[in-house]
């Protein structure tokens, strides 16, 4: 070999060691620069077709979330053992056509809050009057979040309120008071839960209540029996909590149908949500488990749930799953699924999930998350579809961020030297090393994913004004003026709530859809919309939990871009009926009732 | 730089342990000709002792666990070490080298490193292997070729790249059938002191590390209990194209890595295995190859 020949293989190698590293570095620099610039620039709404703005506190709303307090053996560790319990629920409790929501503190003692919208864009807490404001009292747990649905068919909107503790049930009385029927309805008496949803799994009319353990049941976080609590895995990990299938009786009490249904995960699950990903018109169950491979749960026609998240293709990479939510991301009828993980430079790159289904009511899943230009978030937690610009393609918001401790400190070394060990070291909370106040991912951006209708999505959240860096947990999305656009509630941990407001571009229309089974249930959740307009269709489908510790307004929105027109609008109901609409008026809420 | 034909192996299975054996079966008497070829049948080359261990590992790994994010990311990158290997042997050797060699840094790589995206793994596969052929001095090349790849990776990329750090499932036993079936290999590729040496020191001085930082013990030794550092301590660390010849000298370097990696440690390096084998690897073969010079030069005693 010549020297020529070997100069020439050398200086390839010191090209390719260098070369794409100063080219990326090059293209982050270039990008930041094009953000700033864009930052100063007036024309965001004619640029982006929308903008967030952040008015919680203009709209009395005025509330900190505050963690759950914990043995004090676990004080070394107690940021990252308190880190949930921020969440949001969405709801018209009053039936008074404004969405108001709910919110849930963790401290032993803290007050939970019940935002009603006035309708003038002030909102006021009525937790305390109606009931549901003191359900941390000490003794009980902690609350973890929230959920709704009509559960006696009677109009008006029920609670969950599920907690690492006694989950509550709470039965709304015509929107003035909250009537406490826990004792009575066959809930657990303890369950660490971590997530839970409606669902009508059998198809009777009655909505039934899936409940997903987080933690072992056995374990009390405020009183510790033993200091083995941990996963026995970060990624392996099957000795989190039970999960409960309750059947609705119809009189406020619920059947455990859990051994008979099939589902028997112990696995760490945050996130969990119900359609029919299989198009049989039973709804199906996606876990999103923490330490560990998500669960698909298909129900085999009201009669058992059978995990297939290996066969589907959604169960083979453990990661950290800590988010549940559905789109239509192509507008073609296919509902994909959207996974939060961790990512962090330099230490752990999972990545976020979506799950895109290989057809439409196919339970084969490829991951498209890197692909569509979603994958890399930060540490991730709650996420939601929806359409914040109204162009006729849903968005993505996500909210990252785990403890914001100290700044510039870091446990980042801690935490993965003690996650690599075994389980007989890393399930033990005395073998962890102490964070002394060093933040975990703290203060991370958040994203906010323009979809562009091809496949790609661009994040904008620093552009389009989502800029706080609060550790992010529950996300909602809402109307709350009705006015056809989406705002975003934040529920943060030891934050406050957040509430963006979104301002449109006018000239971008929209349609909305408020369902009311008959025959099904009353909530209508499991019930699918499609709305079809100018060679474009999207697919909807009403769920109850979504995202993380998160219900989203029960009402169906769609953008529809610069088109003044909708063709048709398919609505499909839990009970089987069909349902169609032809050309309904756009840039208003239809409110639709199931035929008898 | 050389243009020797050291095909050199990431793995323990020496060429010059398997020159010498095809040496002493060339020298033996016809009449046991038969006999030794029933033999060699039987038994297995040295060289392909490695890539049957990491293979096993791999396997173990996926199979059980399912470790890898995705079979393409470690095919890619056994592919790309495999073909950079075979041009850049016949380019700068002038003949097709055995391939064993990229295998395993293929592999390892594959394994070690993570990424959301395809891109890392042949980039990291042809550093690594370009760096047998580019870095060398005195005829050898300084740096284990997956330590050297995956080190620059994770330097210079760590948006896109991070390392291995998963254990073995929830039970002991995938972990001690790897570390039992290491140890057999390596102990018959007379190359187990180096690993021992090296486990002993990194407890020994998680131990310091703990007296040091306060944090426990366990959590500090953690570690060594994941199959990112059976790959470390049976793979890299123990290469013989990278390693001092004497023993003594052997177990040395296999302390100082150990030492280094605890400073690296100390300074919350989540990357620290790979910095402190980086950076002690080729100073002490340079060190050592610096006095055997000095030892043949003319007048020397």
């Amino acid at each position: 070999m010549n020297r020529l020949q070997r100069t020439l293989i050398t200086i390839i190698f010191a090209a390719l060691l260098v070369g794409p590293a100063a080219y990326l570095r090059w293209s982050q620099e270039s990008g930041e620069r094009a953000s700033a610039a864009s930052e100063s620039s007036p024309d965001v709404l004619q640029r982006y077709g929308f903008r967030l703005k952040e008015q919680a506190r203009d709209a009395g709303v005025d509330f900190t979330h505050q963690p759950l307090r914990l043995d004090q053996r676990l004080d070394h560790i107690a940021p990252q053992i308190a880190a949930m319990g921020a969440s949001v629920s969405v709801v018209d409790f009053d039936q008074d056509g404004w969405q108001d929501f709910y919110v849930t503190n963790s401290a032993s003692g803290s007050m939970n809050g019940l935002y009603r919208n006035l309708g003038n864009g002030q909102f006021v807490d009525v937790a305390r009057e109606v009931g549901l404001a003191d359900l941390n009292k000490p003794g009980t747990g902690a609350c973890m979040g929230s959920v709704w649905a009509d559960i006696d068919n009677d109009d008006d909107e029920d609670v969950l309120v599920y907690k690492w503790g006694r989950p509550e049930l709470y039965r709304n009385d015509r929107g003035e008071r909250f009537e406490r029927i826990t004792d009575s309805s066959g809930l657990p008496d303890w369950a660490n839960l971590g997530c839970a949803t409606w669902l009508d799994y059998d198809r009777d009319g009655l909505i039934d209540l899936f409940l997903a353990g987080y933690w072992s049941e056995d374990v009390r976080l405020e009183q510790l029996k033993t200091t083995r609590i941990m996963p026995e895995s970060f990624e392996y990990a099957n000795n989190g909590g039970r999960k409960w299938l309750l059947r609705n009786n119809g009189d406020g009490t619920f059947e455990d149908a859990t051994a008979e249904s099939g589902i028997d995960s112990t696995r760490w699950t945050l996130a969990v949500i119900s359609a029919d990903f299989n198009g049989d018109r039973f709804p199906d169950l996606f876990l999103s488990n923490d330490y560990g491979v998500s669960e698909l749960f298909i129900n085999r026609q009201g009669d058992r749930f059978e995990e297939i998240g290996k066969e589907s293709g959604i169960g083979h990479a453990p990661k950290s799953g800590m988010n549940a939510a559905i789109g239509d991301v192509l507008n073609q009828g296919r509902l994909a699924i959207y996974e939060s993980n961790i990512s962090e430079e330099g230490v752990l790159l999972q990545g976020n999930n979506l799950w895109f289904p290989s057809a439409s009511g196919a339970t084969t899943y490829e991951n498209l998350a890197s692909v569509m230009g979603v994958e890399l978030a930060g540490w991730s937690f709650g996420a939601q579809f929806g359409d914040l610009d109204n162009n006729g393609f849903v968005d993505l918001y996500v909210t990252n961020g785990y403890v914001s401790g100290d700044r510039g400190t870091s446990y980042w070394y801690d935490f993965s030297q003690i996650t690599g060990g075994h389980r007989n070291i890393i399930s033990d909370t005395d073998n962890w090393p102490d964070m002394k106040g060093r933040s975990l991912a703290g203060y991370q951006p958040k994203r906010v994913w323009l979809n562009d209708g091809a496949g790609q999505f661009q994040d904008v959240a620093q552009l389009i004004g989502a800029t706080d860096r609060h550790d992010g947990r529950g996300v909602a999305l809402v109307d709350l003026d009705n006015r056809g656009a989406l705002d975003v509630l934040v529920a943060n941990q030891r934050g406050p709530l957040l509430m963006y407001r979104n301002q449109v571009d006018p000239q971008r229309n929209w349609i909305a859809f408020e369902l009311k089974g008959t025959r099904s249930n009353r909530s209508a959740i499991g019930t699918q919309v499609q709305v079809h307009w100018k060679n474009q269709q999207q697919l909807q489908e009403l769920v109850a939990a979504s995202g993380y510790s998160a219900q989203n307004q029960r009402r169906l929105h769609f953008g529809l871009g610069t088109s003044d027109q909708v063709d048709k609008v398919s609505i499909l109901w839990p009970s089987g009926q069909t349902q169609e609409l032809s050309h309904p008026a756009i840039n208003q809420t239809h409110r639709i009732e199931e035929p008898k | 730089m050389s243009t020797t034909e050291s095909t050199d192996l990431e793995s323990s299975a020496a060429p010059d342990t398997v020159a010498t054996s095809v040496k002493s079966e060339l020298q033996r008497p016809l009449v046991s000709t038969s006999r030794a070829s029933w033999k060699s049948l039987l038994t297995l080359e040295n060289r392909f002792l490695a890539p049957i261990l990491i293979s096993c590992i791999l396997l173990v790994g996926q199979l059980t666990f399912g470790f890898l994010e995705s079979w393409w990311q470690t095919c890619l990158a056994i592919a790309v070490a495999i073909t950079c290997e075979l041009v850049l042997g016949r380019l700068m050797v002038g003949k097709f080298p055995h391939l064993a060699s990229a295998y395993i840094s293929g592999i390892s790589v594959g394994i070690l490193i993570r990424s959301p995206f395809l891109w890392p793994f042949a980039l990291c596969a042809s550093l690594s292997i370009m760096s047998k052929y580019v870095l060398r001095w005195r005829n050898r090349h300084l740096w284990n070729p997956s330590n050297f790849g995956v080190s620059a990776m994770l330097f210079l990329y760590p948006a896109a790249v991070a390392s291995l750090s998963i254990q073995w499932g929830n039970t002991l036993w995938p972990m001690l059938v790897v570390w039992c079936l290491g140890s057999l290999i390596i102990s018959r590729l007379k190359r187990f002191h180096i690993c021992l040496t090296y486990v002993i020191s990194f407890i020994c001085l998680a131990g310091a590390r703990s007296a040091l930082t306060g944090s426990p013990f366990l959590a500090n030794v953690a570690p060594l209990t994941g199959p990112m550092y059976q790959l470390f301590v049976f793979f890299m660390i123990t290469d013989p194209r990278t390693t001092v010849s004497t023993k003594r000298g052997q177990c040395l370097v296999a302390f100082l890595i150990a030492l280094v990696e605890m400073i690296l440690r100390l300074a919350e390096f989540i990357h620290a295995p790979y910095y402190a084998l980086f950076l002690v690897g080729p100073v002490a073969l340079a060190a050592e190859l610096a006095m055997k010079r000095k030892a043949e030069a003319p007048g020397s005693v």
